[in-house]
């Protein structure tokens, strides 16, 4: 290699250029990617780059060292100059002008559209507007524009080599940055963009404005240290339009850079506005403009509309097919809001001598621009593989501008993701799939009727009982539903059945469950029927609505007792399958809004509301054939000192309840001889406390007048309740006003309650039971139907 | 990776091409003068069934001892040819295909674009880039 004579000039260029170059920090090599970048931005040809490589020694290395670079460097300067590619034309050649690089070398990263001043069109502006003050950081590194500052006629200060301009403007898309001088001195230069902008489309322009937003819009993406080229920018900088915001700007400016290290720089420029931000009045002009476009501020522009609209800024189609691109981004082929005013003030940018960007800038995406102002149209929702814009950032403000910029960059062209998802969308696979895995109707499966049951949590844990005591059911393959009459007379049915609702509620009532414990000689059958109850699916849930949970009759003392009672005494004893199934429909709510009524009605201490029972009962009665539980009330009842005289009037009450079913008829016997038997049964081992002694006794004195026109109360249920009533002794009036008997009635009425949801919930399952027979039963008709036409 | 990517017309003029000028572009434009015959054949041959059926990925062309050729033709008989190196042998028939399905797309992009009028070269950057990321990439 000769030795390389540099003026100073072009030692302080040179190195420069290889600091810039010198991605790795190694401070000796330059990396080839970021020399060949730069030695294309010398505008030569590939062979002579080529060759300007070989005569530097660089192929001969591998890679360019500092002596290499700065060899290369000068044959570039010669070879721009027209000269002769030689060696020994290095140190021969004085005066060489220093090598000229368009594009920047930092190019490499892929233009980040915020890079645009172009130093030629500052240069162009400089010539123009010699009065303006262009502020400009610089760097040490930055990039020089290498041209004798004699060429520039501008004002310049200090910096020896500012340039810019030099060269005639190339193409527009070429760009420049600016290096700082080293000098350190700030070119002051106010920027003229902004006066251009607006004549086109505005009125008078305020006169110098501040370019200052577009300089650092100029600002290499902070990733390129060495680009700071340009002069921070104040946060407020924007578009020109605010010349008195310029000044200060400016002058802030000026004193900045020299301090600053490139990074600072950076962050500094980063951090501050973008200045491709929109201010309102560019913003509220270019609403303007959108509405003698398009009305509708939430509408869209179509693509031909907008064609001719920004056809008459005379821009060559080129670009405004680049600014559509750019503005577009959904790619709807219509412009939005937001959309537009990105168009149109990307087009005033380049009717200034901005150059466009590569990327739209962060400020000017859709949903940035909805931060800016009111007139935003928000974006719609990021819907992957759709026409919609790709993302819904939210809008933020923060600095995390530039990560959002990059993220919709490569939201933007990762269209594979998109084309992806139409594909798939496309393909119908997944949705014959779900088809596939409907399955065929199950009447047995759980899933093929989602009819909404209600489930107390009581009654999911009742079933679960049920289902654990599967064991011992078969015997009774169809619940008492299906027992019907014959299975009246059995006690232990009635008493299962009875016991059915109690566990079924026993879920929410410890006393419940202790309850159902005690019951022991019924437990058998309560098994057979409850695991039957169990077995029949709770698919099963066609018909009628689940009745409401049982509503816990809080708070009412002797009242809700006394309900009680009274549902009690009305149930009807035995299970009535066949009574219930006469009364399907609608049955199983009954009790409860009955029941719940009832205390309602039964505010009062002494709880009148005798004529609601009666309305409560018999709907009570034909429905639940769990109502059989209720003769453990009566057990319990029993276990009073109540006598079974009263049971027995109970009983009879429930009877005559049941009398005015007809159905029940046939049961009434038995749900006589079922709830004495209940009764006695239940007396004998029912010991409790389920309800304070004189509370039933009330009740079943109420229930036995109310008893009379219920119809169709299940015998069950009477028995139930008479039952119930019985264990109640008879409550002196006068001891409700005593408060621990208030507190005792209370406990009782929640016993009841328990009982009474568990009885409610059994009776309900039987009811289901009930119904899925029926429907297997017509099924079967059905089946046989055909054949009767044969 | 491909070697060259050209947009031909529906009349079978070139709307886009750009090659990896490792050997010169001249036999890439006649290779893909070439290919259009072929398509043209791939097209006309299914004729008999519907044109929705008919699929857009025409698959491999033809080979050479060089190279592949890949046919797309879409529903305005706008061709994409990719030419791929022979010796790229990773290449899959799935990223022939992504990278049509790309083409395409970006098509749609610039055809989107009230500014741009069917028949005209391709200049738009955006294509442009899409073009290059799939491309050899070289100096």
């Amino acid at each position: 290699m000769e030795s390389l004579t540099l003026s100073d000039v072009e030692q302080k260029y040179y190195s420069e250029l290889f600091l810039s170059c010198d991605v790795d920090n190694t401070k000796k090599v330059a990396s080839n990617g970021k020399v060949l970048d730069l030695f294309r931005a010398a505008q030569l040809s590939n062979e002579v780059v080529h060759q300007i490589t070989e005569l530097c020694g660089a192929t001969r290395l591998g890679h360019f060292g500092r002596s290499q670079f700065y060899i290369a460097l000068k044959l570039i300067a010669l070879a721009q100059s027209g000269l002769a590619l030689r060696v020994e034309s290095l140190n021969s050649v004085r005066d060489l002008p220093l090598p000229r690089f368009v594009m920047g070398k930092n190019e490499q990263e892929t233009r980040h559209a915020v890079m645009f001043a172009d130093t030629e069109n500052q240069g162009s502006y400089f010539p123009r507007h010699p009065g303006r003050v262009q502020a400009k950081k610089v760097s040490a590194h930055e990039m020089i524009q290498p041209c004798v500052p004699t060429v520039d006629p501008q004002p310049d200060t200090t910096s020896p080599v500012v340039s810019p301009h030099q060269s005639p403007p190339t193409s527009p898309h070429a760009w420049r940055k600016h290096k700082r001088q080293a000098s350190g001195g700030n070119v002051d230069r106010q920027p003229s963009v902004p006066g251009v902008v607006w004549p086109p489309f505005r009125e008078a322009q305020p006169g110098p404005v501040t370019g200052d937003g577009m300089w650092s819009a100029h600002s290499p993406p902070p990733v390129q240290e060495s680009w700071v080229s340009f002069t921070d920018t104040p946060p407020s900088s924007t578009l020109p339009m605010h010349p008195p915001s310029a000044q200060p700007e400016s002058t802030t400016v000026r004193t900045v850079p020299s301090a600053m290290t490139t990074n600072e720089i950076q962050r500094q420029i980063s951090g501050y506005d973008d200045p491709w931000k929109i201010t309102d009045e560019q913003r509220q002009y270019y609403i303007n403009q959108f509405k003698t476009i398009q009305a509708d501020l939430t509408g869209l522009i179509p693509g031909s509309a907008a064609k001719e609209f920004f056809t008459k800024s005379k821009l060559p189609i080129l670009e405004l097919s680049h600014i559509w691109e750019l503005s577009d981004f959904d790619k709807d082929g219509a412009l939005t809001l937001d959309e537009f005013c990105a168009a149109f003030h990307l087009v005033v940018a380049r009717k200034n001598g901005y150059d466009l960007p590569e990327k739209l800038p962060e400020s000017l995406m859709p949903k940035l621009i909805d931060l800016d102002d009111s007139a935003g149209v928000p974006e719609p929702a990021p819907e992957v593989g759709f026409s919609a814009s790709p993302v819904e950032v939210t809008p933020n403000k923060s600095p995390s501008m530039p990560s959002l910029n990059q993220n919709w960059s490569e939201l933007n062209q990762s269209n594979e993701q998109w084309e992806t998802f139409s594909e798939r969308s496309s393909s119908s696979q997944t949705l014959t799939q779900f088809d596939s895995n409907i399955a065929p109707a199950d009447p047995d499966t759980a899933i093929v009727h989602p009819v909404p049951i209600r489930m107390t949590p009581s009654k999911i844990h009742m079933q679960e009982m049920e289902l654990k005591r599967t064991g011992s059911d078969h015997t009774h393959p169809t619940s008492p539903l299906m027992a019907k009459p014959p299975e009246l007379s059995d006690e232990t049915k009635l008493a299962a059945t009875i016991k059915f609702p109690g566990t079924t509620v026993g879920d929410g009532y410890s006393s419940s469950d202790s309850f159902t414990s005690d019951q022991e000689p019924i437990s058998s059958a309560v098994n057979r029927q409850r695991s039957h109850s169990g077995t029949s699916p709770e698919g099963l849930k066609v018909v009628a609505p689940p009745p409401p949970p049982p509503r816990p009759h809080a708070s009412h003392s002797r009242s809700s007792s006394l309900d009680m009672n009274r549902n009690f005494a009305a149930v009807p004893a035995g299970p009535q399958q066949p009574g219930v199934v006469a009364f399907p429909p609608a049955v199983p709510p009954r009790p409860l809004p009955t029941q719940t009524s009832v205390p309602h009605g039964h505010r009062s201490v002494e709880g009148d509301g005798l004529p609601a029972h009666t309305s409560t009962s018999p709907h009570q009665m034909p429905e639940q054939p769990n109502f059989a539980d209720f003769s453990q009330f009566q057990a319990f009842a029993v276990d009073q000192p109540a006598d079974d005289g009263e049971n027995a009037s109970d009983s009879g009450q429930a009877e005559r309840c049941a009398e005015t079913t007809g159905t029940m008829k046939t049961a009434k016997n038995d749900v006589q001889s079922e709830e004495r038997n209940a009764t006695t049964v239940n007396s004998t081992k029912v010991s409790t406390p389920l309800a304070p002694p004189p509370k039933p006794v009330r009740r079943r004195l109420k229930s036995e007048d109310e008893l009379r026109p219920d119809v169709e109360d299940l015998p069950q249920k009477s028995n139930i309740i008479a039952t119930v009533l019985a264990t109640q002794p008879s409550i002196p009036r006068s001891i409700g006003k005593d408060k621990k008997a208030i507190q005792a009635s209370i406990r009782r009425n929640k016993e009841t309650n328990t009982v009474l949801a568990r009885l409610n919930s059994e009776l309900q399952q039987q009811l289901k039971d009930l119904l899925e027979e029926r429907i297997s039963l017509e099924v079967q008709l059905e089946q046989l139907r055909p054949f009767s036409h044969l | 990776m491909a070697v060259c990517i050209a947009v031909i017309a529906k009349e079978n003029y070139p709307l886009y091409i750009r090659s990896v000028p490792t050997q010169g572009e001249l036999k890439f434009h006649y290779t893909v003068h070439t290919s259009l015959d072929v398509v043209e054949e791939k097209i006309s041959g299914v004729g008999k069934a519907l044109a929705d059926q008919r699929e857009l990925y025409l698959g491999l062309l033809y080979p050479t001892e060089d190279y592949k050729v890949y046919g797309y033709v879409t529903n305005s008989k706008v061709k994409f040819v990719i030419v791929v190196d022979s010796s790229n042998t990773s290449l899959r028939d799935n990223e022939i295909r992504s990278m049509f399905r790309k083409l395409h797309n970006s098509f749609t992009d610039v055809m989107c674009n009230p500014f741009y009028n069917p028949g005209d070269p391709i200049q738009s950057k955006a294509f442009d880039s899409i073009v290059s990321t799939m491309m050899v990439q070289a100096c």
